[in-house]
């Protein structure tokens, strides 16, 4: 982000409040996979993107993400992320800059990754809570599901 | 699963010390960097991709580039009618909505021909239509409530995302005026906040939702609608 210096002060502490939220593991699991280009991709985005006639999201504790074909094309997608912290205007010109789905599929097409998954997942916002750890390893399985063994995470 | 993340902010990445994290300089909204850069956006993947083949972790990494400055002393982002400008100054509310309106329809060429181009717009997350949008947001200002068009979402929610559609309506449009498409993000918050109609509009806004009993309504309205830093400034 902006380095923290350059942002206003109230910005800094509320940075600092979510830091005090956020939680710390006493394992760090580490996996591998085959090379970059036998990879599959995915990309799990916390822009609170989903297609334009899905469900928007709201502040609901019991809602966590939505189901993005790996086809999407650019118009198909939406964003409806509760925050107006944000800059939202790059995303409005090109979706790449939250979801760089063109881009790998331009280094599949290059032999540089394997392929690109057939899903991908969209969050609201990055969640600590414990409620969303069964969600998240639903999503873990159906990406093993879908084969994939790489998965890129993209905050906002 | 093997995971490789984008840090955005690198104190929080330092507690929860995901396998791999690639801390990135961008502003926020943007972790791959800048729009319409694939070469930028290719270079950051690139370098997050290599992270997976990493013999062990956890790691967190620097980026080392930083998004390119715009020169922005040369773009003068004008809205097509300056007389909205005026006439809001004067604090009057009828005049305020005259000059919203004013503005809206000025832009819907614009906004028309960026989605022309960009085969792509983010309008329509509230599912209002654009003709009716400005209505139903001014109609909030004005201490109305109005019946909620969707059944699937709570008014503020609906509100919310209105609003969210009219700043996108602003911002796809104002980029597809000439010479505007690569504007910078500060330019054009500042331009939206400071110099539109439709800023002052999100101000007032605010401050009638903060005032509602509907908790909804006062929740959303009153954080979600306008930044953090404009709320701020415009307070003083």
């Amino acid at each position: 982000m902006v380095r923290l210096e350059k942002l206003i002060e109230e910005e800094r502490e509320l940075m600092q409040r979510m830091a005090r939220m956020c939680p710390s593991f006493e394992t760090h699991p580490w996996v591998e996979g085959p090379p970059l280009s036998q990879r599959r991709v995915a990309i799990i985005t916390t822009a609170g993107l989903h297609g334009r006639h899905d469900r928007p999201f709201q502040l609901d504790p019991n809602d966590f993400y939505r189901v993005i074909p790996g086809d999407v094309q650019a118009n198909d997608l939406v964003m409806s992320h509760i925050s107006a912290g944000f800059d939202r205007s790059a995303y409005l010109r090109d979706w790449n800059v939250a979801f760089p789905i063109d881009r790998l599929r331009e280094m599949a097409a290059e032999g540089i990754i394997g392929s690109v998954a057939d899903f991908h997942y969209s969050y609201n916002s990055p969640s600590a809570k414990v409620e969303a750890a069964g969600a998240i390893r639903e999503v873990a399985g159906l990406l093993k599901k879908d084969n994939v063994d790489a998965v890129l995470l993209f905050p906002v | 699963m093997p995971t490789a993340s984008i840090s955005l902010v690198r104190m929080h990445t330092e507690i929860i010390k995901p396998p791999r994290a690639l801390w990135v300089s961008f502003e926020m909204g943007h972790p791959l960097g800048p729009p319409d850069d694939a070469a930028f956006q290719r270079r950051v993947l690139i370098t997050l991709l290599g992270m997976l083949e990493a013999p062990d972790g956890p790691l967190l990494e620097d980026y080392p580039e930083d998004e390119p400055e715009t020169s922005d002393e040369l773009t003068v982002l004008t809205c097509p009618v300056y007389f909205a400008q005026d006439e809001a100054e004067t604090g009057e509310t009828d005049q305020l909505e005259a000059a919203f309106r004013r503005e809206m329809t000025a832009l819907r060429p614009w906004y028309d021909m960026g989605v022309a181009k960009r085969q792509r717009t983010n309008v329509g997350v509230s599912g209002i239509e654009l003709e009716a949008l400005g209505d139903f947001i001014y109609a909030f200002v004005r201490g109305e409530e109005p019946e909620n068009p969707r059944d699937d979402i709570p008014l503020a929610y609906t509100l919310k995302f209105a609003v969210e559609d009219l700043k996108t309506y602003y911002i796809e449009g104002i980029t597809s005026q000439p010479g505007q498409a690569g504007a910078s993000s500060q330019r054009l918050f500042d331009w939206f906040w400071d110099e539109t109609a439709a800023g002052k509009v999100l101000l007032e806004l605010k401050k009638v939702c903060e005032a509602s009993t509907d908790d909804k309504l006062s929740q959303v309205g009153g954080h979600f609608i306008v930044p953090m830093e404009v709320a701020l400034r415009k307070k003083d």
